[in-house]
């Protein structure tokens, strides 16, 4: 099934409460080597055929106007993948 | 993967093939009389149907003939606000001005032990729909709640995932949370108890039923896609057509979207107002097998089905399971043809998918094509309604007799000598998990939603306005109490019952109507069949004396855990009706120089009382008289006493006894008040401790502006309900209880709401 | 005096909304998401809720319907808009307000009753407070924690961009205490708690002098009326 897929993360200077719960439980569960934990979103675009160019270009800017709110989020990846 | 189906031609033809019936959970004599009613064996989609149908879940065999009696045991006064009784999705009550309500309560019990979040969000949602489904628009929430010991450390991963679940489905739907309990106990480790209550509001005139009568009329299947939500056991069949994978990949658990919820709601009371469904009933436990049969079955016709038609989430889905899914968020419409235009406008206006499923006809007959097969050709009388119906062994539990025995007053269990140690019970029960305040899960909720909102937590009743021009009401409660119900079933039944009426009397509504939910161990467990049947004639006899009807319910069985089964838990919900819900009377006093009167009596009555839990760990003897007779009175004297404004407050005595009544009167709204016990003690005979601790039924403590006084005890004088002046509010902040100690508001507001927070916070 | 109150799949508190309105003294229009057509009305708000799920971010989908493109082109023409809570959420993903809005700190859903200081009094919906009013206003939310970056938090605060301030309690580990915030021109104002549930004698908040009888969120409703009337 051709793919591209989005990538999500929150920015880094700003609080990601998610994150920050997850990297108290590992704490408390024992895994002093996890220093911190950033959580985002992976999304699918399913495609009939083999993206283009075409579709790249227009996946990032789907990626940058809806797919992410550039006040709290940054895209970190827009690949295609088979 | 062979996806060959099972026919009833193919049925005819081998009638000796082997079939799972006892991996589905059908006894021997079940899977014979399937053969006889269909005249050869079932095909395996059939066989999918009658399993599930007529198990105990849905079929209610193990109950139904102790269920009997609350519809038996009525009179036609009892009755005559009823506009529809036991045996539909929820009960229906008239409540004038041309309004009625529906409501009822139901279990989810094992889903939320083996995923608590999901199963108390599907809950939620399974309850909410059974109200939609009457033609009503659902307009309040409450949830019963029990968990087990707060030391174990499984509890909180119950506790947080039941909370989240409940909080995350109900906040989603909009619907306000009024009101609920919850309850810690060990019994309840391996099996906590989920129960949740929806109530909902139409005009006569909306009232839909679930039953397809006229031939030609479309079958629409509407709402979330069908998938492989719950279908765990069937998946059975599936391994015959299936590799190795097959079952591993089928959950047991059903995954819920309140978001789909939701839109459905909207969409279906804006169908409603348009007037396109004749009959609509909702999916929940065995999906479409239940719909369609029932349909059927309850307007005394048949159905057409083409199951290819049904839109799939997943589609690798065999026709056995699209029938056993519990997808959710489902709806089933019967449509007259000539309104199936304006019934896809409206669907498809909200955005929520549908399919024509095929068609009603006279024949009392189901037929099920997949494709050009013919899968299931049943009578759905036999599916829905004539399952099979135990009659369980019932044996006396010999060890009652010892329990019964072992009473606070024979194991001498000791008392305070000491004012100062009586104070620190009184600390340590108000702060104890159960007596503490559950503001750290209530605050999940929105109370707010829709406005109408004039009861909620920690009041004594939920109370929500139906009418905005006139004011007109309802008020619920809901208790349960079941280490009362251990000691003596009956009469742990009918004074849950008694509870939650008083409740109802105490904010000032008139009670109407009862819904239950009974939560039992195995039926096949005699003595547990013994305390069912004690327990259902207990609510059925105290339902019949009080004057009100039981309008459904629901019957959760097998909660045990190896041999040890739960307490008996009959939860029960009263429903009363306020002509103005300006007049409720809230829990607590807010105005200073009120007098505090006791109204009814108080005996020493410990046994499975708070007290004996917390200070002694001790469960025995038999629970507090009930006086249903007493009870009637006292709510008339409320009503009464509220209708002319004389009462600022009132709060029922229950758990914790008067003791847990005045801390929470007085922290309702931080006004302090004064106490003097010499003359209930004397006119009792009664110690302190039993006076502070007793849980004697038939009691409310009530604040009384000065100028009311007179006219207040004249009014319970004339009707012969006991009344004695104890107390005084006052503005000192403090809870002065003469003889035993005066604390300061904030260290018992300190203490009783700490507990729970710390615990799961 | 009309104010139209919109409706997407999902919303949960329109038919609150439109009681605040009809109480404060205006006639009620119900927007659908779907439908470009304001019809003429003179105010709007957008009321709280889980507009489609929650999905995507709170508030994504629903500031991409169509009503929102007329709301969004009337607002920046001066149109009083109101968002409450998840309206909020749609307005700052509309970048009619900004900053973000995320998951309250303590990871829970919350419904309390919250009290606020009100900031600024020159905007459509606050005209009616003094200026450092405290008031108590319904708070219900899951993702109510507001936040921003340094340099916009500085241009908010030194604009005077800020409406209301949590008092007391801050309930979701919003930056600054911010409760609720107005656009330059004062017709655009958003906030967390919900004044629709404090505007009926005896099903809003629980104040010192009788339970449920708080009423602080009716201002809000009368304030827009009250400037509209003025015009």
């Amino acid at each position: 099934m051709p793919k591209i897929i989005v990538e999500v993360m929150p920015k880094a200077d700003l609080l990601d409460p998610a994150g920050k719960a997850v990297a108290n439980a590992l704490q408390r569960k024992g895994h002093s080597e996890v220093t911190n934990v950033r959580i985002g979103k992976r999304i699918e675009l399913h495609y009939e055929n083999t993206p283009t160019d075409a579709d790249l270009q227009a996946a990032k800017q789907i990626a940058a106007d809806f797919l992410s709110n550039g006040v709290i989020e940054d895209v970190v990846n827009v690949s295609v993948e088979n | 993967m062979t996806t060959s189906v099972d026919t009833t031609k193919d049925a005819k033809q081998s009638p000796e093939k082997a079939q799972p019936w006892k991996e589905l959970g059908l006894k021997l004599e079940e899977y014979k009389n399937i053969k006889q009613i269909l005249g050869r064996r079932p095909t395996s989609a059939e066989l999918a149907m009658y399993s599930v149908m007529w198990s105990e879940h849905c079929s209610y065999k193990s109950s139904k003939i102790y269920l009997r009696q609350f519809g038996e045991k009525v009179t036609p006064e009892m009755t005559k606000n009823l506009v529809v009784g036991m045996g539909e999705n929820a009960g229906v009550v008239d409540i004038g001005e041309g309004w009625a309500v529906t409501f009822k309560v139901e279990s989810h019990n094992h889903p939320s032990y083996i995923e608590p979040f999901q199963g108390a969000a599907t809950g939620v949602g399974g309850i909410v729909r059974d109200i939609l489904t009457m033609g009503a628009r659902p307009i309040a929430v409450m949830d019963q709640l029990r968990f087990g010991a707060v030391a174990n450390p499984d509890t909180a991963r119950v506790v947080h995932g039941v909370v989240s679940g409940i909080s995350f489905y109900g906040n989603c739907l909009g619907l306000p949370n009024i009101g609920g309990e919850t309850v810690f106990d060990k019994v309840y480790q391996g099996n906590p108890l989920v129960n949740a209550l929806s109530v909902g509001a139409l005009r006569h005139e909306d009232l839909k039923l679930a039953k397809a009568t006229n031939p030609g009329d479309l079958v629409i299947l509407f709402g979330a896609r069908t998938g492989a939500d719950g279908i765990g056991g069937v998946s059975v069949l599936a391994s015959e057509t299936f590799d190795a994978d097959g079952p591993s990949r089928r959950p047991a658990v059903q995954v819920g979207d309140p978001f789909a919820e939701k839109v459905l709601i909207e969409c279906c009371l804006e169908l409603y107002a348009a007037q396109v469904v004749a009959g609509i009933q909702d999916l929940g436990g065995a999906g479409l097998s239940c719909a369609t049969s029932e349909l059927a079955s309850n307007g005394q016709a048949g159905m057409r089905v083409q199951l290819k038609n049904v839109l799939l989430r997943d589609e690798s889905l065999t026709p056995e399971e699209i029938l056993m899914s519990e997808s959710q968020e489902r709806m089933m419409a019967i449509v007259p043809k000539e309104s199936l235009k304006a019934f896809t406008a409206i669907v498809e206006k909200h955005e929520v998918e549908y399919s024509v499923l095929g068609e009603v006809i006279k024949e009392p007959r189901l037929y099920i094509n997949w494709g050009d097969e013919e899968i299931v050709n049943v009578p759905p009388r036999s599916v829905a309604h004539d399952g099979p119906v135990y009659e369980r062994p019932v044996l006396y539990p010999t060890w009652l007799d010892q329990l019964n025995r072992d009473s606070v007053i024979n194991n001498n269990l000791r008392r305070a000598t000491e004012a100062s140690e009586l104070a620190e019970q009184l600390v340590q029960i108000v702060s104890s998990p159960n007596q503490a305040s559950k503001s750290w899960i209530t605050d999940q909720y929105d109370h707010y939603v829709g406005g109408n909102t004039a009861l909620a937590m920690p009041d004594d009743s939920g109370m929500v306005r139906v009418s905005e021009e006139t004011g007109l009401g309802v008020a619920i409660a809901t208790d349960a109490n079941g280490r009362y119900c251990q000691l003596d079933p009956y009469q742990g039944a009918k004074l849950a019952l008694a509870e939650a009426y008083r409740n109802v009397a105490s904010s000032g509504a008139v009670p109407a109507a009862v819904t239950n939910c009974l939560n039992f161990g195995s039926p096949e467990n005699p003595e547990v069949m013994w305390q069912f049947k004690q327990a259902t004639a207990g609510l059925a006899d105290g339902c019949l004396e009080l004057g009100i009807p039981v309008t459904g319910g629901n019957v959760s069985f097998y909660n045990q855990t190896g041999d040890v089964a739960i307490h008996p838990t009959p939860v029960v919900g009263v429903l009363g009706v306020i002509d103005d819900v300006a007049r409720r009377v809230p829990s607590g006093w807010q105005d200073q120089g009120n007098n505090i009167y006791l109204l009814g009596i108080t005996r020493d009555e410990l046994d499975g009382s708070v007290w004996s839990e917390v200070i002694h760990d001790h469960l025995g003897g038999k629970p507090p008289v009930v006086d249903l007779k007493g009870e009637k009175a006292l709510a008339e004297l409320l009503h009464g006493a509220s209708l002319q404004g004389l009462v600022a407050s009132a709060h029922d005595l229950s758990e914790g006894g008067l003791a847990q009544a005045v801390v929470e009167s007085s922290l309702r709204f931080g006004m302090g008040a004064r106490f003097w016990l010499n003359e209930i003690l004397e006119r009792d005979n009664l110690d302190l401790t039993a006076a502070l601790f007793s849980e004697s039924t038939g009691r409310v403590i009530v604040s009384v502006g000065r100028e009311d006084d007179v006219k207040f005890v004249g009014l319970c004088e004339a009707r012969g309900i006991p009344v004695l002046r104890i107390g005084v509010t006052d503005a000192s902040e403090k809870l002065e209880i003469q003889d035993v100690a005066t604390w300061n508001l904030g260290d018992l507001k300190q203490a009783h709401s700490s507990t729970i927070p710390e615990l799961f916070g | 005096m009309k104010i139209g109150v919109v409706t997407f799949p999902g919303t949960l508190d329109d038919r609150d909304a439109q009681r605040a309105v009809r109480l404060a003294g205006a006639e009620v229009v119900s927007l659908w998401h779907a439908d470009t057509n304001l019809h003429n009305v003179d105010a709007v708000v957008l009321p709280g809720g889980f507009s489609f799920g929650d999905y995507l971010r709170c508030g994504a989908i629903a500031a991409q319907a169509p009503v929102m493109e007329s709301i969004i082109d009337a607002a920046n023409g001066g149109l009083p808009v109101l968002g409450i809570c998840n309206g909020f959420q749609v307005l700052v993903e509309s970048h009619l307000l900004p900053g973000g809005l995320i998951r309250n700190e303590h990871q829970h859903f919350i419904c309390r009753d919250q009290k606020l200081i009100v900031e600024n009094v020159d905007t459509a919906w606050t005209n009616g407070f003094k200026l450092g009013q405290e008031i108590t206003i319904p708070l219900k939310n899951g993702e109510g924690g507001y936040i921003a970056d340094a340099e916009t938090l500085n241009r908010l605060e030194g604009e005077g961009l800020i409406a209301f301030r949590y008092s007391e309690v801050n309930p979701n580990g919003s930056v600054n205490n911010i409760a609720g915030l107005k656009n330059k021109k004062g017709n655009v104002v958003g906030l967390m708690p919900h004044p629709e549930h404090a505007v009926e004698p005896g099903f809003g908040p629980d104040t010192a002098v009788a339970m449920r009888s708080g009423v602080d969120g009716l201002t809000f409703f009368t304030s827009v009326i009250n400037q509209l009337v003025n015009a």
